[in-house]
């Protein structure tokens, strides 16, 4: 009878195909864990989402665009819950491109227990932060403040000369956040 | 497939009516593995997520029926907009479709049953407990979720009121609850189709399931990872969308929509497959271009992987990739457009009546067209920027998923009742149902295109007072609306019980197999393939 050779034939056959689906569906749990890394190169790459360098850069020497002037504004917020203050000491700088300029960040700790709080920072508009460029930052290490002490933390940075002409004004954001519970101390 | 159905296709000389071992009971329910039995389980299901669902979207018409807080706390409020969302989504119009696709797929191709059929009551058994766990967190200390059906973090991490782990949970198991109805949805149609049905010879139907099967097979995967994802930073101290640890809030938002945008193809592929039944059969014309619908609608499954950002114009993104999203959206207009000119060419000069399965069909290309042009107008970057999060996309959402996906299944439950239950539905109910509904639905989602445009935003259980008489009267569409869905409850009960007997193919321009066996279809059909030509 054809159809009982035919069932025969269905059983290994559907075992075939549902392995191969079963496989596309841990490829895909695993892809939308690839993401992840992925995303960061991408954002690397393209500057999407403000990300901006996360070690230092050496200053590249390359002269001074003075027929340029760009406008950097910093601004800070303090993420849900540290109880810290911390502003930038100007609240506005104008640099040439490739110029290196040093501005310092205040910090208190206003609480009475020690916290360890990290800032990280995100520029704004996004294609322009592949073009800030970071020599030295507090925002590359973590910040431990006894309860009550308070810090000036420096900030070294040029823009580069390849900056868009369209963007004229930048605007540095930092956030801080209380990772004490994140590190083992 | 088990010895019982090797068992029975080989003996044909057995009589249908004899050899089902069917218990009795709540048994029959719990261990069936018969694809009928199984389509009616998920239907009932989605119907009762359906009237759920929509009771919390009452709660929430309520609360904005006047400007000012009356019954509910904000943050109850969100807990309603919340699992409203996620019951209709995953609750009401998916296993709505899979049981479409259980009942009638085999029927369509000829198959005895789905080729999975124990993996099938698992995939369908499994939904109760994760709306157990979804609709129960209401009773929990922490309350519902309450951070958008969208789960967008850090609210979910963050700043969560407690709910995410019983979310995580509850959408775990309705992904493998998919995905496992999916692969058996595959390997059904790859494998049991009878001799003589080519790919291209299958209804269009059974194209529309194909391809949503895969694209489920594709995307829940994705949306399992990412609610893993939401589990481990919000409980277990990762920091995938936390800056605070070197992750990227805006990166959840990719990856969710990556799974959320083929997800909306999910919703209403399926539609596209019921109402390319309907229409030919009350048009008494074949399908208008049937290849450039299956083409289509593969179009539109491969278009849907590369337009996700389009929900995400306001978060910053770079120039070059807000034009590159929003033309590959506009993109998916040209094959959506082939599929209503299609329709309308079908009844171009056909011989149409007006039984009620047609009436939803028409009122869904109508007002699916509707929502697809809203949609078009989001998709315009500029102009995205003022309806972004507003009362215009809410409309813009219903006017897809109400007056298409829901009107859709309406339209194929008309159609298939028969078939279902050996008897006619109540006509002028039907009639009833079919024109509360259609006055309703425009009344409750047509004026919050304006109340968008002016700049009400969503998921906010206050407004200002300039908005109030609008919503007064969507809250009273929406009461009417609600209240018609009944009706079709009324509707299906009177008609399982008895009613005009209805002939094996009770529409005269009907094509397909499943109006070769006799109303109502015997529980094991085609043990013998039937052929085609």
């Amino acid at each position: 009878m054809s159809e009982g050779t035919e069932q025969k034939t269905d059983k290994p056959n559907n075992s075939k195909v549902i392995k191969k689906l079963v496989l596309v569906v841990f490829a895909m749990f695993g892809f939308g864990f690839a993401l992840v890394p992925l995303y960061d190169v991408f954002c690397d790459i393209t500057g999407l989402n403000g990300k901006t360098n996360d070690v230092a850069v050496a200053y590249a020497d390359d002269g001074i665009d003075t027929s340029r002037t760009v406008k950097v504004q910093f601004i800070t917020r303090m993420a849900k819950g540290i109880p810290w203050q911390f502003e930038p000491v100007i609240n506005e700088v104008s640099v040439h491109p490739g110029e290196m300029k040093f501005v310092n960040f205040y910090a208190k700790n206003d609480s009475q227990r020690d916290i360890i709080g990290q800032a990280v920072p995100s520029v704004s508009p996004g294609l322009a932060a592949g073009y800030f460029q970071k020599i030295e930052c507090f925002c590359f290490t973590q910040q431990p403040l006894k309860g009550g002490e308070e810090v000036e933390m420096g900030l070294q940075f040029y823009v580069d000369l390849d900056l868009p002409a369209e963007i004229s004004t930048l605007t540095l954001s930092y956030t801080l956040y209380d990772i004490s519970d994140k590190v083992d101390s | 497939m088990t010895t019982d159905t090797i068992n029975e296709s080989l003996d044909d000389a057995h009589n249908d009516d004899h050899h089902d071992h069917k218990m009795t009971g709540i048994k029959r329910w719990l261990y069936t593995t018969n694809h009928k039995d199984i389509g009616t389980l998920y239907l009932w299901f989605s119907f009762i997520m359906l009237l759920t669902g929509g009771a919390l979207a009452m709660v929430i018409r309520v609360e904005l029926f006047q400007p000012g807080l009356q019954i509910v706390e904000p943050d109850f409020f969100n807990q309603l907009t919340t699992v409203h969302g996620l019951i209709m989504v995953f609750g009401a119009i998916m296993p709505a479709f899979t049981g479409f696709a259980n009942w009638m797929i085999p029927m369509m191709i000829g198959a005895p049953d789905m080729a999975l059929p124990r993996m099938n009551n698992w995939s369908f058994w499994i939904l109760p407990f994760a709306f157990a766990i979804l609709i129960g967190s209401f009773f929990m200390e922490s309350g519902a979720p309450n951070f958008g059906w969208t789960f967008y973090a850090p609210l979910s991490t963050t700043y969560s009121n407690g709910s995410t782990a019983f979310f995580v949970f509850a959408v775990h198991i309705m992904g493998i609850s998919s995905i496992m109805g999916a692969i058996n949805i595959v390997v059904t149609i790859m494998n049991l189709r009878t001799p003589g049905m080519t790919y291209m010879k299958m209804p269009l139907f059974v194209w529309t399931f194909f391809i949503t099967a895969y694209l489920l097979i594709a995307v829940m995967p994705v949306l399992a990872g990412v609610v893993t994802m939401l589990l481990t930073d919000t409980y277990f101290g990762t920091s995938f969308f936390d800056a605070a640890g070197g992750g990227d809030p805006v990166m959840f938002q990719h990856i969710f929509w990556f799974f959320g945008h083929p997800e909306v193809y999910i919703m209403i592929l399926p539609a596209f497959g019921i109402v390319s039944t309907i229409i030919p059969a009350f048009a008494r014309k074949k399908l208008f271009g049937y290849s450039s619908m299956v083409y289509a609608t593969a179009s539109i499954a491969l278009l849907s992987f590369i337009v996700w950002a389009h929900h995400m114009f306001t978060t910053g993104m770079p120039l070059f990739g807000e034009l590159f999203f929003m033309y590959c959206t506009m993109l998916i207009a040209v094959p959506t457009g082939v599929k209503v000119f299609n329709w309308v060419a079908t009844m171009w000069r056909g011989s149409l009546t007006f039984e009620i399965p047609m009436l939803f069909s028409i009122a869904f290309v109508i007002l699916f067209t509707i929502g697809g042009f809203s949609g078009l107008m989001l998709a315009l970057t500029p102009v995205d920027f003022q309806y972004h999060d507003t009362y215009f996309v809410v409309a813009h959402f219903h006017y897809v998923l109400v007056t298409g996906s829901l009107f859709s299944i309406y339209a194929g439950a008309y159609y298939w009742l028969p078939k279902w239950t050996g008897y006619m539905y109540n006509d002028s109910l039907a009639k009833w149902h079919f024109w509360c509904s259609l006055i309703s639905v425009n009344l409750l989602f047509f004026p919050m295109h304006f109340l968008g445009l002016a700049g009400m935003p969503r998921r906010i259980p206050d407004y200002a007072l300039q908005f109030a008489d609008f919503n007064k009267w969507v809250s009273i569409g929406g009461f009417a609306f609600g209240l018609s869905q009944l009706i079709f409850l009324a509707v299906v009960i009177k008609c399982i019980k008895g009613g005009d007997k209805a002939a094996a193919k009770p529409w005269d321009g009907a094509e397909g197999l499943e109006w070769t066996v006799a109303s109502p279809a015997p529980y094991h059909t085609f043990s013998t393939p039937p052929k085609v030509d």
